[in-house]
């Protein structure tokens, strides 16, 4: 602290890096009185013209306002209520075009002016010297003021605050060229700015106060020590012209030696900065009661025949001004709001004069050339010696032109403060400082991008654990219900199919007596049959209802025990009835296409058989034993044994033996055909499940097999009536596979309950 | 009428490119004075069929790119890289050297990487060092100053050489380069090396006529034109300080040191300085932006690995100069240099 005074107040100061020297061209302006611009037509005020939030609207389309009536309120200490420029009608709030880089409309209040000019001045606060922190504070706040310096942060932020004060400086460096409007109002309103320093200090308490002002002031800056000659806490520093030293950063650099640190505040290192026009409009306020209405704004340029500086109030249309200035436009126009470095070219004539407007270029084509094409970079590193922030801006551009957001921050470009010298250096006319603000603008995109797929993709997560939680609950839930049911249904499946099994086997018993003994066979067939339709219900089941297969296959399981039980009842009854059941049930088994194949060689060698009868006096033996021996390879049931029949029956006689085999051979196909239609269709679905859960079943397939084998022997000779029979019975069997399949439908209608 | 947008800043101050190149390119008519006086009309003939070999080149491979070759002619890059090469060779090498030399300069060192500001390597010493490999013979054989040569060079006997290897009476290069002793000539540095290997001493082999001046016969000369004419592009801002200033330091810290440990092995600071491409290297070779560091501090250390690199080569390598083959290494570090180097950029005290 007592080093750097002692240095600032011998003259010396601390070198930034880079900075340029471009032409100043402030004379045009620089010595003219700071005129008064007449009243416009119309006003066009931006509710929000300053960093931070813009204000709620207090006024209505038809209201009167007088000049300095506030029409917005702020709403936070980062916002700053607007006022009306000079007294009229509000005859428009609508969307105008801004007054910022990108033109876009913003919310506008247009201003009717009524010619009168009459102002409503703030409530008097009295002696500020009297006056609590707090109250020249809200004053500071109601009177709408903010930057005027270039950012417009709400000045009352930066003036609360806690903390010890080093230095309070007071930026009147003005370094862009062609900008005099700071000059001007000082060389006017130093009384005015030294009482507006005398505000600042009794609010921040400041151990000194330090004026940055460069040396081709020389005017403002003889003004500036005159008054405050007697004043031994405030040093008037005259620092080199140089380009961008009236950045905050770069005058706090070359007045301490002090680095404002990455992302932190001057404040951090006991530091305040403040425009000298921001002072002016703050002793304004404080001591006039004037609201921020009007600032002092350069209007320069060749096209411009009598470039001033002008008083504009705030919202006035720039074409007001320029008219005012001498006007004379080259095509294409040109304008630009803000110093040639960093100001921004506008794109209408009716932008307003906001808060922030310190200048209106209008340049001739000669004085400000276009830059031409852009060429290659050559990594010169004209720009990196030129820039104010130390940085490479070479690898800054390769590093914007690939995109990769990394490497630009790893190179800092965020530190970057668009002051504009590498593009103005470049010597392949580079717009550098469009590429980074492109780039800023990409990354922040990108940041903003990635923080809410960050959002989504936690919601998502979240969700996806409440669904997983809630499917495992349901099913839990299921899991008990389902076992619940089961148990129930479990208790009356048992008596509902024992009583549906009652039923059938006292029917076919019924069907026997009343028969010839050779029935049996077409009981058997029914009992097949039954047993097919209950394999076909419960293939429908196995398909309709795949989620079902516990139950299905404990239904199996007590299907398979009443069968089995069946089975040894009619063993009892009727060894043939038996077999066939056996065979049927292990035909559930088998495969079907060996089973056709089986079928095959059995229908070929009955036919043989068939052939050879006439000639051959009767062997019952042989043909009989090689059809047990196709049964046994194929498991199916009747079909192969029908031609054993038909051999039987041509001991007889030829004639008949033919029909008779014929028939039984039309028959046999028929009923192959049925009965491999069915086994495709039904049995082999039911009888995966069954295979897989009752390997018992086969084995006693296997038994019974020997069994029927061993019966058929026996059956040879009863047998060769069954074939004429066979079309009655087969009726009686669809009959009561009808029946079965009906019972077991109804039963499967109880089942699911 | 219509508003003309652009975005800030507008007031632009700066060189161009094209002037940059074309500055460079004037700086260096001093030392090409010298040469053509000193060696005859050949170095004239050689930058003249380079120019137009770069032209075509850059011309056509520009078009091949899609690009409009007018534009990127106008940047002077490619004529200032076929005059850097036409320089460095004999000024009597056949036609064909030079168009080989220029043409992979452009085509591969530079347009194949990209173009003008995207060639890792300095596009001239690529194309040289692609010479000096390839045709060693050729691209040793220089004539002896105008003073020492038996045959006086004219300006039609350099044409017949470059394109007949005959002068316009037949006598062969190797002739015109004996010299009054019947020796075949050498530069200096490479009679200094020969020599040093045949077992003389740096006072013996410096006895020979052809170090009558004391960095070598014509040589010194050359090497001041380029001296002035890099001091001038300091002046004017084309080129820093930095890399020269840095590469004649060190090498001439590091010979002073070898010459006054052995100062019969080694050659003396100034035979350093001022013989071969020293200065022509250390103004126009090594301060092309585009293959050279571009931090201040990675300057310094470039120019300084230059410097230690061509001091090296010199003494104890088997090639008698070493520019070109010190700036194709230290192009291949300056990624490296770059990176550590970068400045720290305003409020990171004590973080990058």
């Amino acid at each position: 602290m007592e080093n750097i005074l002692a240095r600032v107040k011998k003259g010396q100061f601390w070198q930034a890096p880079g900075g340029i020297h471009p032409p100043t061209r402030k004379v045009q302006t620089n010595s003219k009185h700071i005129a008064t611009l007449p009243l416009a037509e119309h006003y066009y005020v931006p509710v929000k013209q300053h960093i931070g939030d813009g204000g709620d609207i207090i006024v209505n389309v038809g209201d009167k306002v007088l000049g300095g009536q506030a029409m917005s309120r702020s709403l936070s200490p980062l916002s700053v209520p607007v006022h009306a420029p000079t007294s009229g009608k509000i005859v428009e709030i609508c969307q105008h075009i801004s007054a910022h880089p990108s033109q876009l409309p913003t919310t506008t209040i247009k201003i009717q002016a009524d010619g009168k000019d009459k102002q409503q001045p703030l409530t008097d606060l009295g002696d500020w010297q009297q006056c609590l922190p707090n109250a020249i504070l809200h004053r500071i706040g109601e009177a709408g003021i903010s930057g005027l310096g270039g950012a417009g942060f709400p000045t009352q932020v930066k003036l609360s605050g806690d903390g010890d004060l080093e230095f309070l400086i007071i930026n009147a460096v003005e370094c862009e060229p062609y900008i005099t409007a700071d000059d001007l109002l000082i060389q006017e309103k130093a009384e005015q700015i030294l009482e507006g320093i005398d505000i600042l200090a009794k609010l921040l308490a400041p151990q000194h106060i330090l004026i940055g002002i460069e040396n081709d002031k020389p005017i403002a800056t003889s003004t500036l020590r005159a008054v405050t000659a007697k004043r031994s806490d405030i040093t008037v520093c005259e620092i080199p012209t140089l380009y961008p030293s009236g950045g905050e950063k770069q005058l706090i650099q070359i007045l301490t030696g002090r680095e404002v640190p990455h992302q932190g505040l001057p404040r951090d290192i006991g530091i305040v900065m403040h425009n000298v026009g921001t002072v002016f409009a703050i002793q304004q306020a404080v001591c006039e009661n004037k609201p921020l209405i009007e600032r002092v704004v350069t209007l320069t340029g060749d096209a411009l025949t009598s470039p001033q500086n002008v008083w504009a109030k705030i919202g006035t249309p720039v074409a007001h001004a320029l008219a005012f200035a001498g006007y004379t436009p080259t095509a294409p126009k040109r304008l630009i709001m803000g110093g040639p470095m960093m100001g921004f070219a506008l794109s209408s004539e009716d932008v307003p004069i906001v808060k922030i407007t310190n200048c209106i270029l209008a340049p001739s084509f000669a004085e400000l050339p276009e830059s031409g094409p852009e060429m290659p970079c050559i990594r010169c590193g004209a720009c990196a010696d030129a820039c104010p922030a130390s940085l490479l801006p070479q690898q800054l551009l390769w590093y914007s032109q690939a995109a990769d957001h990394d490497k630009l921050k790893d190179y800092n470009i965020f530190d970057c403060i668009e002051c504009g010298v590498c593009s103005a250096v470049c010597p392949s006319n580079i717009p550098l400082v469009n590429y980074y603000r492109i780039a800023k603008a990409d990354i922040r995109e990108t940041e903003l991008e990635a923080q809410k797929a960050e959002q989504a993709r936690l919601r998502f997560e979240a969700r996806q654990e409440r669904l997983e939680r809630e499917k495992l609950a349901r099913q839990e839930k299921h899991r008990l219900a389902a076992a619940a049911r089961e148990k129930a249904m479990s208790e009356r499946d048992k008596n509902a199919n024992k009583d549906a099994v009652a039923a059938a086997l006292e029917r076919v018993k019924k069907n026997k007596q009343g028969a010839d003994e050779s029935v049996n066979d077409s009981k058997s067939r029914a009992q097949a049959a039954i047993a097919r339709a209950k394999a076909k219900q419960q293939a429908q089941k196995t398909e309709v209802e795949p989620d079902n297969s516990a139950v299905i296959i404990e239904r199996e399981k007590r299907k398979q025990l009443a069968r089995e039980r069946k089975a040894k009842k009619s063993q009892s009854d009727d060894s043939q009835s038996l077999g066939n059941e056996n065979t049927d049930s292990s035909a559930v088994t088998a495969d079907t296409k060996k089973a056709a194949v089986a079928a095959a060689i059995a229908r070929a060698k009955a036919k043989k058989a068939a052939v050879t009868a006439p000639n051959l006096d009767s062997d019952t033996e042989s043909p009989a034993s090689s059809t047990l021996k196709s049964e046994a390879n194929s498991r199916t049931d009747s079909a192969p044994s029908i031609p054993n029949s038909e051999s039987k029956s041509a001991t007889s006689t030829d004639k008949q033996a033919k029909i008779a085999a014929a028939i039984a051979r039309a028959k046999a196909k028929k009923q192959l055909d049925e009965e491999q239609a069915s086994k495709d269709s039904e049995d082999l679905p039911a009888n995966k499940v069954e295979a897989e859960t009752d390997k018992k079943a086969k084995v006693s397939a296997a038994i019974a097999k020997a069994k029927a084998r061993k019966a058929a022997e026996q059956r040879t000779n009863s047998e060769q009536e069954q074939a004429l029979q066979d079309q009655a019975e087969q009726k009686k069997a669809k009959v009561a596979a009808a029946i079965a399949r009906a019972k077991a439908k109804k039963l499967e209608q109880q089942d699911p309950n | 009428m219509a508003f003309k947008i652009a975005s800030s800043p507008h007031l632009i101050q700066h060189q161009s490119t094209t002037k940059m190149m074309t500055t460079v390119m004037l700086a260096t008519t001093l030392g090409l004075a010298a040469q053509t006086i000193l060696f005859g009309w050949g170095t004239i003939i050689q930058v003249l069929l380079a120019m137009v070999t770069a032209v075509i080149c850059e011309a056509v491979i520009v078009q091949l790119r899609g690009r409009d070759p007018l534009f990127a002619l106008r940047d002077c890059s490619a004529i200032l890289t076929a005059l850097l090469l036409a320089l460095s060779i004999p000024p009597l090498a056949p036609w064909w050297i030079i168009v080989i030399g220029t043409a992979f300069s452009i085509i591969v060192a530079k347009q194949l990487y990209g173009g003008l500001g995207f060639n890792p390597f300095n596009p001239a010493m690529v194309g040289y060092v692609l010479l000096l490999i390839s045709f060693p013979l050729e691209m040793t054989s220089w004539l002896p100053p105008l003073s020492l040569q038996v045959q006086p060079v004219t300006l039609t006997d350099c044409i017949y050489v470059i394109f007949t290897q005959f002068s316009e009476h037949g006598f062969s290069l190797g002739q015109l380069r004996a010299t009054i002793d019947g020796a075949t000539m050498a530069t200096p540095l490479d009679a200094l090396k020969t020599n040093a290997t045949l077992g003389l001493t740096v006072s013996e082999i410096t006895q020979m006529p052809i170090f009558a001046e004391f960095a070598g016969v014509g040589w010194l000369w050359v090497n001041l034109g380029y001296l002035v004419g890099g001091l001038y592009l300091i002046k004017q801002r084309i080129i820093g300080w930095q890399i020269p200033g840095c590469f004649l330091a060190t090498l001439s810290l590091l010979s002073l040191i070898a010459f006054l440990a052995a100062p019969d092995n080694q050659p003396s600071p100034i035979m350093h300085l001022f013989s071969g491409a020293t200065m022509l290297g250390a103004f126009f070779i090594l301060t092309d932006p585009v293959s050279a560091s571009t931090t201040v501090k990675g300057r310094l250390i470039y120019g300084a690995l230059i410097g230690a690199l061509v001091f090296i080569i010199r003494t104890y390598g088997g090639y008698p100069d070493a520019v070109a083959f010190a700036v194709l290494i230290a192009n291949m570090t300056v990624p490296l240099i770059d990176y550590y180097t970068r400045p720290q950029t305003y409020g990171h005290k004590g973080g990058r």
